[in-house]
Formats: structure tokens, sequence, C-alpha cells
């Protein structure tokens, strides 16, 4: 793989970073800006101003008006976005490379130089609004986001769309004032991948970010996790399943461990959840578990969505494929493992949006990139007896759950919950 | 970049577009077999048929299957709608042909009973799933009601009796009636030894023996009108609209962003669009949109009325936008292999001739003013047919 990666970075006096790979066999481009005005950043009392401010930020800056922004994008043919996260708002796209430099100058305008319309803020909480009401009817997503509140606490279980009392309680003056603290350049950080000169883009970049200032902002007090077994009642079809324990985050030593043996729990075809719960019961549709990587915690995230009749069951398998996992892994299970992981490795290469949500990714875990030679290495070092030395060491649990539907569902005798820890 | 074609004496079909400079290679089986093609007694027994087929075949398991496609590294799946079903799989160039070898293998399936039933429970699971999720099964609702009795108006996915009374006997006599040679088209993207693909292709398929295989047009006649699903647990209102579109391909995009101006920039509501389908014989335009159910009348009107608007045309400002959008798009999709094995086999179902990204772009850059607005004129995008789905059920066409 080493042939074709170019990875640049470099990291500005006033804290900005900008990390590169160039991709000359594209003729497009992608770059995401990582600002570190995520939700973690709010006022207990309001929930969902990082994402208020984010769509208003977006709509007008420097010389563009609302309208003017998105024509000017439209017209570099920019796919572009803007979300909110735990500890950043990401704005991005992907376009014909021909117009990278441009979009990045109209971005200056829009992070630096917002208008922040005071004729717009009804329309933008109104685009909040119905965020937060369109979550209310993702039974997946709500169940993910109770079981992610209760598992990390507040700030960090907070999901960005924030609480509809709070949203509409928010004024222009407490956008301006988010604005003013977040929305400055130290740990903030721009990727760019695809068909780029390095050159031309640092001295680009270094015009338009480099004599941004701001101050370092402070994280708000936390407030513990609730851990243990909780149900929302709802009249619906299936029960939706979401179960959660500690693991080690993304820029732990042990990381590709856990991502190891998470991998055999549930990716591919093969894997044990896809396998035991779905194929050889046909208890499910969806079943799937992920790592979930914040600063210093991680966890392993799992989601099953199951008739109600098939509900108890569902968890009653899942859970013994967690403990079973304890017991260790095979060495075919690994060996498939690490094919599917390099296969993947190597088709993103293809993509420069998959490449700049990495690059954005490894420099705000690690503070540098993970080539994927690096990767690659790391994954093939990986030996069943390290794996289940760690297995060992660390079983899946005590577990968090989050059930929604018709009925509770309840863990058997002597599974560890989470209450225990 | 290379476009390569071969058929075999039975009429299987095999497209490639060859680039050698890809890190590997995306492989298809499209098959002309979809809900359309199914008497309504057998509903839904396309889709789980696609599911059934990695259930094995006389000489592998279906836990043999699942082993195999992870071992080759493969990014694999399989999607059924109302004209085709697509297997497709990614893998480096190493595994190209033990991967045709696989899929192959996998078209012509056991059906054996034992897994015909666990996976049936995997459907009704999955139908449980979407009637859970918004628009919580309105859009098959939808297009029952304006196709009537017409093949093209019923649900991919089935019903849970339908594919409850299913036998693997009924879908041993559908498969044989659909999945000839001669209905199915072996299609590669990416870096594909093509020599060795039509090799192994003649080996492995040489042997399929072919069929007649029918799909009769019946004309479309749409139903208009205006119906409610009362759904009192859900958050927002939905309200999905039908109307006739061009059966072939598609230059009408305008309404979007008229749509995201008035209803989305301005926060009406949550989500707001409209899209373009295609069938043989018909042609569709859905517009729809969710948001708070206070808005929806209110929603409901102002989205007629841009339809509306729509029939006096487009500015060339509005064009040349939607123009650079689209090329745009054309670009970043041409880089992706998948997207690219995706466009060949879709021109095949489509009975077209093959196109590069640059020549449909170019079509693209050469549509006119006049040309947009002759097509908004002969499809007025109106109300013809509506669902309204969620907590209300006043809401009225307005």
């Amino acid at each position: 793989m080493t042939d074709r990666q170019a990875i640049f970075q470099h990291r500005f006096d006033n804290g900005l970073t900008l990390v590169a790979q160039s991709m000359p066999w594209l003729e497009s481009a992608a770059f995401s800006f990582a600002i570190p005005a995520g939700c973690s950043r709010e006022p207990a009392r309001q929930r969902g101003l990082a994402n208020f401010c984010c769509e208003m930020v977006f709509r007008g800056g420097g010389e563009y008006d609302n309208r003017g922004l998105v024509e000017k994008l439209e017209s570099l043919g920019c796919d572009y976005f803007s979300s909110t996260s735990i500890y950043h708002s990401f704005f991005g796209g992907a376009m014909p490379a021909t117009g990278l430099l441009e979009a990045l100058g109209v971005y200056a305008d829009v992070l630096r130089r917002p208008q922040l319309p005071e004729d717009q803020l009804e329309d933008g909480r109104m685009t909040c609004l119905q965020e937060i009401h369109s979550l209310e009817d993702d039974l997946s997503s709500r169940v993910m986001l109770e079981l992610r509140r209760r598992f990390y606490g507040d700030p960090l279980g907070r999901h960005a769309e924030g609480v509809i009392e709070h949203v509409n309680q928010i004024a222009l003056a407490d956008i301006r004032s988010f604005y003013a603290s977040c929305y400055q350049p130290r740990d903030a950080v721009i990727a760019v991948a695809g068909k780029l000169e390095w050159p031309r883009l640092l001295d680009r970049v270094t015009a338009l970010f480099s004599d941004w200032t701001g101050r370092p902002v402070s994280d708000p007090p936390t407030v513990p996790p609730e851990h243990g077994v909780c149900h929302i009642p709802f009249s619906s079809h299936q029960t939706h399943i979401g179960i959660a324990w500690p693991c080690v985050p993304y820029n732990h030593p042990e990381y590709y461990l856990a991502r190891g043996a998470v991998g055999v729990l549930s990716d591919g075809m093969s894997s044990r959840l896809f396998r035991e719960v779905r194929d050889r019961r046909g208890l499910c549709y969806t079943v799937s578990a992920n790592l979930h990587s914040l600063r210093t915690e991680g966890s392993v995230v799992c989601y099953c969505g199951t008739t109600t009749d098939n509900a108890q069951q569902s968890l009653d398998v899942l859970v013994e494929q967690f403990q079973l996992l304890s017991r260790g892994i095979s060495e075919e299970e690994l060996q498939r493992l690490k094919v599917q992981i390099r296969s993947g490795l190597i088709m993103q290469q293809e993509s420069c949006r998959a490449r700049v949500g990495n690059l954005a990714g490894d420099v705000l875990h690690l503070g540098h990139v993970r080539t994927l030679d690096e990767v690659s290495e790391r994954i093939n070092g990986l030996t069943t007896a390290d794996i289940n030395e760690w297995l060992q060491a660390h079983p899946p649990g005590p577990f968090d759950v989050v059930t929604l539907g018709e009925q509770p569902l309840e863990l058997r005798d002597g599974i560890p919950t989470a209450s225990a820890r | 970049m290379e476009f390569r074609q071969h058929q075999l004496a039975n009429g299987l079909t095999i497209l490639a577009e060859c680039n050698p400079d890809a890190y590997f290679g995306a492989y298809g089986i499209f098959v002309r077999a979809g809900s359309r093609d199914e008497q309504a007694e057998i509903g839904g027994v396309s889709h789980f048929l696609e599911h059934m087929v990695f259930k094995g075949t006389p000489t592998r398991s279906a836990e043999q299957v699942n082993l195999e496609l992870d071992e080759l590294g493969s990014s694999s799946n399989a999607r059924t709608g109302e004209e085709s079903t697509i297997y497709h799989a990614a893998v480096l160039p190493e595994f190209q042909t033990a991967l045709i070898e696989l899929l192959t293998d996998l078209m012509r399936p056991a059906l054996r009973l034992e897994d015909f039933e666990t996976e049936k429970k995997v459907i009704i699971e999955e139908i449980m799933m979407y009637q859970d999720q918004p628009p919580y099964g309105g859009h098959e609702q939808l297009m029952l009601e304006y196709f009537g009795g017409h093949p093209l108006g019923q649900s991919v996915l089935g019903t849970v009796e339908s594919v409850g009374n299913l036998t693997p006997e009924s879908m041993r006599n559908y498969f044989a009636q659909r999945y000839s040679p001669g209905n199915m088209a072996l299609i590669a993207a990416g870096k594909v030894d093509f020599e060795r693909l039509v090799e192994d292709a003649e080996r492995l398929c040489g042997a399929w023996t072919p069929c007649t295989v029918q799909r009769p047009v019946a004309q479309v006649t749409p139903r208009s009108g205006f119906s409610t699903l009362h759904k009192p647990n859900s958050t927002l209102q939905y309200v999905l609209q039908l109307s006739p579109g061009p059966a072939t391909e598609d230059e009408d995009r305008d309404g979007g962003s008229r749509i995201y101006w008035k209803m989305l920039d301005s926060g009406l509501a949550e989500s707001a669009g409209i899209g373009s389908y295609e069938y043989l014989g018909a042609g569709l335009a859905m517009s729809y949109f969710c948001c708070e159910p206070k808005l929806a009348q209110e929603n409901l009107e102002l989205l007629n009325s841009i339809l509306a608007e729509a029939l006096a045309g487009v500015t060339a400002k509005e064009l040349e936008l939607a123009k650079q959008k689209i090329v745009a798009q054309i670009l970043l999709a041409s880089e992706r292999t998948e997207a690219r094995m995706f466009s060949v086999g879709g021109q095949w179902l489509n009975n077209q001739s093959f196109k590069t990204p640059a020549e449909i772009a170019n079509q693209y850059r050469c549509v006119t003013l006049d040309q947009v607005n002759a097509v908004a004129k002969k499809y007025p995008l109106g109300n013809c047919r509506t669902l309204s789905i969620g907590p209300r059920t006043d809401l009225s066409p307005g």
C-alpha cells in the first residue's frame, strides 16, 4: 500500500492542525473542518446550543448570505454537510478537485465571519426542533442514544440534538456567545484528501486561517453515569435492544486487541452474532456490535431489533455469545477477520470521503495519522494468543441494557449488570 | 478504462468496465426478477429468494457460504426491487475466480426446507422492522393505491401473510421461470481480468439451461386520490405523493432546490424532496415531506404550490445550478468501483447501450431549458395520489 500514500501534517502556531492525503489518481477532493464546538461544551440548561449554533453559522458568512452561500457551494459541485458531535462540530464536503481551494475560502467566511443573522433565528430553531422530533420516531436511534446517555453520563453521553425545552429558550445572544468561545483554532483540525498539491493547499490554508485566534475552552462539570437495565415502554412491532460494556478507546495501546475480539463477534456474515442470532435461529434482521471511542473512555455497543415474542430469547443469546467470547477466539476466525480488514483498508483508498474522515478522526484521537500501512501492520501482528489473553483479562461486561418495546426484558441470574460495578 | 462484453451460448450476458488502475473488482449478478413478476399469492417471493440464495447450494451449506464470503474479504450484499434482484460483492483482484465460483454457484440454490423456515422468520423480522420505521409501510400502501391491481403496486417484501404462506415448491417454480441465463447478466467493474471472467463463466454457467422468460407490460392507469394511515404514536406527520413521470431517463430535477428553500431552509419541514423512479412502461415522480403534525396542512399546500409552479418552467440559472450539481455527482460516483458496477448493470437492466460517466455527464450538460420545460409540461408534478401518515387524520388535499 505504501507507494500510494502521501500524508502531510502541519500545526499552526494558533493550535490549528492541517492534515492532508494526496490521492493523485482521483479527480475529486473532500475536506472536513472539525471545530471544538461540540455539545459537551454546552451549559447544562442549554442542551442543543452547539447544534443550533452549527445551523446558524451555515446561514451566511463574510460576503455570502444564506442563499448565496449554498449557491456558491453548489456551483463548485460541492456536496456539503455539517454535523455536531460530543467534542466537535464538523463542516465538510466532497467535490471536483478543481474547486477545492475556492471552497476552503467559502468556509473561512462561514467559520470565521458568520453573519448569525437575527432574521433567520426562528427558521434555524425550527430546523433544530424538527431534528429532535425526527429522532423520536427513529426507535433504534432512541435506544442507542439512551444507552449512551446512561453509559457515559453527562456531558459525554449527550446527543447533539438536545432538548426541546432548551432549544425553545435559546436566544441569539447565547449563540453568539457560544460561537465566540468555541469557534476558534485551538484543537481544531482541517482534513483534506483527494487530488491536491500540498504546497498550494498549505499556502491557501495559511492565508485563510493562520491569523485566526482564540482562547482554550474549558469543559463543563461532569455528571456520573446511570448503569443497569432500563426499559422504555412503547407500542411497537419490534423490541429494540441496546447493550453496552466498557472497553478501551481508539488511542489505547490495547485497542487493536479489542478490535480483533469485537470483529470476531460482529464483522461479516460468518461473525458469531450474525450466525447465532440471525442465521441459525432467525431471531432478527439486524444485529451488530461495534467499538465506540471517546477521548479517554470507550465501549462496545451492540444493537438488535427483534419482534416482541423473540426479544427475550434474543437478549439471552446475545449475552451468551458475549460470555462465550471471553473463552477465546479461533485461529480461523482471526484469519478471516484479517482478510476482511485488509480488503476494507485497500478499498477505502478509492474514496476521498472515507479517507478524510479517517484523517480527521486520527488527528483528533491520536494527534497524528495512522497510515494504512501502520494499521495493516497492527492487524497482521494480532495473534489469537494475545487476543485470548486480553479477553481473559477483560471479559465482556458488566452490561448496561436499554430496551424499547412492548415488554421489559430481563438479564438471567448471574449475568453481571453494570449496577454491580 | 475499457468496456468489454460477451454472451454465452445459453444467453448469459457478461459486461465489464475494466480499469487497470483500480484497487479491486466489483462483481454483480443482475436478474430481471422482482415484485412485478409475482402473482399476488406469492407476494414477496423475489425478495425471499434473494435471502435463500445465501442459504446454500447442493454442494455448500449456509454456513459455508458465509465463511467463504468472509474468507475472500468480500464486501457483499444483495437487493431486490420491483424489477430486479442484484447479488454483488467486491474483492481484491487475487480473489476474482474464487468469488465468481461462489457467486455463480449461489445462482443454483438448494432451497432446503429447514433453511427456508428459519429464513422466513428473518424476513418477517425485516417486515416488522420497516413497520416500525417511518413512513411505517406508507410507501408500500401508496404504491398499491396508485397502481391499483397493476403488478408494479405490489410490495417487494410481501406481507406477513403472503411470506408466511410461501413454500419451497412455489419458490422453485418462480426460480425456474426467472433465473434463466438469458434473463441474467454477470457485471464487473474495476480491476477485472475479463478473459478469465469469460472463461470462468463458460465453465461455471455454460450448462445452465435457458427457458423463455416473459414480462408482460400491462398499461398503468394511475389512481388519484387522498388517503390516511393513522399512526397515533408517531411524533411527526409524513406525507408521500406520487404522480406520473417519464418511463425513461429523468431530466426533470428542478423541483428539488425550490423545495429546499421554501420547506427546509425555513425549518417548516424536517425533510422534504422529490425523486424519480423509472420502470418498464411506467415512470413516477415521488414527492415527500415530514414535519411537526401542526405544520402538515400548511406544508402540503406549500408543496403542491411548488409542484404546480414547476409547470410554468424553470429559469436558466436554476437549470445551470442543477446541471453543475448533477455533473459533480456523476464525477464523484465515477470514482467508486461499486458505483460503476451498478451503473453498468443498471444500463443492462434498462436495455440501454453502454455509456461512460463522461458521456452521461455530457448528456446532462447538453440539456436545454426548452427540453426541461417541455418535460415539466408533459409530466405535471401534481398531487395525483397522496398518503398522509401519522397522528393526524384530518389532512385534506387542500
